[in-house]
């Protein structure tokens, strides 16, 4: 047993994995790595950088096309598009972060509870987790602009507690795997208490599948944001979003002016379709580790 | 199996519970005062007040309340709509039979499509299989507010084939108003039914016992109905199960983009409106439609994969 932790080629396997991820990437992982790095630029500083005021509008420009210094025209009531979708990106990717945090921190704390004490507790939790199972994202987040008024923080609290059930499924199993190691075994005869264990050695070891997961749990967090803001559940008008941006864009739309939906559509998919191709292999590079 | 379905059914019925309970309590919650809605906030004498507090029971305890409205509901009577003073059933009524179809329209094109594709992908190396990986991409990455937006201007707007709003008259007709709408719909889940059906006949394909039933002679088009297929049934009805499923909740999306005068579409509307007792009455039917389905795709998969006991689904 010791032969095989104290063996050199293992060691080597285990400080690898992070360089081979990276070497991994290809073009498609860079170029999802820039349109990342893009999308919170403007999150950060969208205000700062558009061009004009996103909020200004002239009717005399109602759906006007590219024209001069505003490179993607008007949108419906004359206002800036580039602009608006520069500042839009605040509340679609902050809101999406805000949900992939609250619901990995929900869910890790949950997973790693019942996996811990089992028993009744694991039992109790496990009854809770099917019941929210029934009910969908989006109707969580329909119920609760309901009751607490159409925003976007009812929306991203809603889709929060939606998602914590799905993670600390995921996590669960992890944290149940870890449990069972002879290295905790061994820490706990020595005396060292379950909070101890649990936030010094078994988070620790689960991180990296809590991080694919967050990543994963964003995008997703973006879609239905972006969609319960279009449904006129969540960021309201005349505020700048991606996901309202869509909905108001959408009379020029049907009067055949599609610019606006569509670039506010095409950022959407552009900053989702990257979050979840890196998603995806933070997830299985993390299996790998794993196992 | 008999035990399978009594557990499950337990399970469904408690879980059921609690959800109406969540509902109502949610609700019941709620900010502003239901007799402000009814008199449109202008100040009514006190007997109208009175006479009001009667008729919809607002005096009564809460737990009350919610058993009047639990057991009312399971004779079909959802309560009044007060903004609209219509019954909620009557409304739900009015609108359940677009949101089936839409549902119904859209799981066949999971069904055929992401099926159908998985398959051929699987089947047939190289060009075609990109091919495939391609699309699965493609719709993979289209939510389906944003596939909704998409259809509805290429299809509606520059080429004209189909109607981008409302529900039509008719069965053809509809099914024409319908078609934008389903196809957003299922744009997300035909990618990943896609995609898994194409890993599972892949798995299949490369097992031994596919390739014994090769090497003794049987004839292609057996081997792969036979032994490929039937296997790598189970993952498949597990995803098409869940996807469709899931429906149930996003049809809610496209009917809104399409006008559709659907289930999900008022809901949404009454959210707005602050309109709780249909919005309570939608959230019972939906949550019960979800998890019914849900309850039929674990029936289903013990049934198609004996080695199933209790409801411990794949993955």
């Amino acid at each position: 047993m010791s032969i095989e932790i104290l063996d050199p080629v293992a060691e080597v396997e285990e400080s690898a994995p992070s360089r081979r991820r990276l070497r991994k990437l290809g073009w498609v992982g860079w170029v999802s790595i820039a349109v990342i790095v893009v999308a919170l630029l403007l999150a950060l500083f969208g205000p700062l950088l558009a061009p004009f005021d996103p909020n200004s509008s002239d009717l005399s420009f109602s759906n006007v096309g590219p024209y001069g210094s505003h490179l993607l025209g008007f949108d419906g009531q004359g206002r800036d598009v580039l602009s608006r979708l520069m500042v839009g990106a605040r509340t679609t990717i902050f809101g999406a972060a805000f949900v992939a945090i609250v619901s990995i921190t929900i869910g890790s704390f949950l997973a790693i509870v019942t996996a811990w004490f089992g028993g009744k507790i694991d039992a109790g939790v496990s009854v809770g987790i099917d019941v929210l199972f029934a009910f969908p994202g989006i109707l969580l987040a329909v119920l609760a602009a309901a009751v607490f008024g159409p925003s976007l923080f009812s929306a991203a609290l809603a889709l929060s507690l939606a998602y914590s059930p799905y993670v600390a499924r995921v996590l669960r199993g992890a944290a149940l795997k870890e449990r069972a190691m002879t290295y905790i075994a061994a820490l706990e005869v020595q005396g060292f208490g379950a909070w101890r264990l649990c936030v010094r050695h078994l988070l620790p070891n689960i991180s990296s599948l809590i991080v694919a997961q967050g990543t994963i749990l964003f995008g997703f967090a973006m879609v239905d944001l972006a969609a319960i803001s279009f449904l006129g559940l969540g960021v309201q008008t005349p505020q700048a979003d991606w996901g309202v941006m869509v909905s108001d864009g959408k009379s020029s739309l049907l009067q055949g002016y599609p610019l606006v939906s569509i670039s506010a559509v095409l950022c959407i998919v552009a900053v989702v379709a990257a979050v979840s191709f890196l998603g995806d292999r933070l997830d299985a590079s993390s299996k790998d580790v794993n196992r | 199996m008999l035990a399978f379905l009594g557990k499950r059914m337990a399970m469904l019925i408690a879980t059921l519970l609690v959800a109406s309970f969540a509902i109502y309590g949610a609700l019941y919650l709620a900010p502003g005062s239901p007799i402000a809605a009814l008199t449109g906030g202008r100040s009514v004498p006190p007997e109208v007040l009175k006479q009001l507090e009667d008729r919809y029971h607002l005096n009564d305890p809460f737990l009350v309340r919610y058993w009047d409205w639990l057991t009312s509901a399971l004779h079909g009577d959802l309560g009044e709509s007060i903004p609209l003073h219509e019954q909620v059933s009557t409304l739900i009524g009015q609108r359940i039979g677009v949101t089936i179809q839409l549902v119904m329209f859209t799981a066949a094109i999971i069904i055929i499509v992401g099926v159908g594709l998985g398959i051929v992908g699987a089947l047939g190396r190289g060009g075609v299989d990109g091919g495939v990986l391609l699309v699965s991409t493609v719709s993979a990455a289209l939510p389906a507010f944003a596939a909704a937006v998409i259809l509805q201007f290429l299809f509606g707007v520059v080429l004209g084939w189909f109607p981008v709003l409302g529900t039509g008259d008719g069965f053809v007709d509809q099914l024409r108003h319908l078609t934008l709408p389903a196809l957003a719909l299922a744009a997300t889940s035909v990618a990943l039914v896609t995609r898994v059906t194409r890993t599972a006949v892949r798995e299949e394909l490369d097992k031994e016992h596919v390739q014994t039933a090769i090497s003794r002679g049987l004839p292609w088009r057996e081997v792969v109905r036979r032994h490929v297929l039937r296997n790598a049934a189970i993952p498949i009805t597990t995803v098409v199960g869940i996807t469709i499923a899931s429906l149930i909740a996003l049809a809610a999306i496209v009917e809104t983009a399409f006008g559709l005068n659907g289930l999900g579409a008022y809901l949404v509307q009454a959210a707005q409106n602050k309109d709780f007792a249909t919005v309570q009455g939608i959230s019972l039917v939906l949550v019960f439609a979800f998890v019914i389905t849900n309850v039929v795709i674990d029936v289903a998969y013990a049934i198609l994969d004996p080695r199933v006991t209790l409801g411990s689904r794949a993955q």
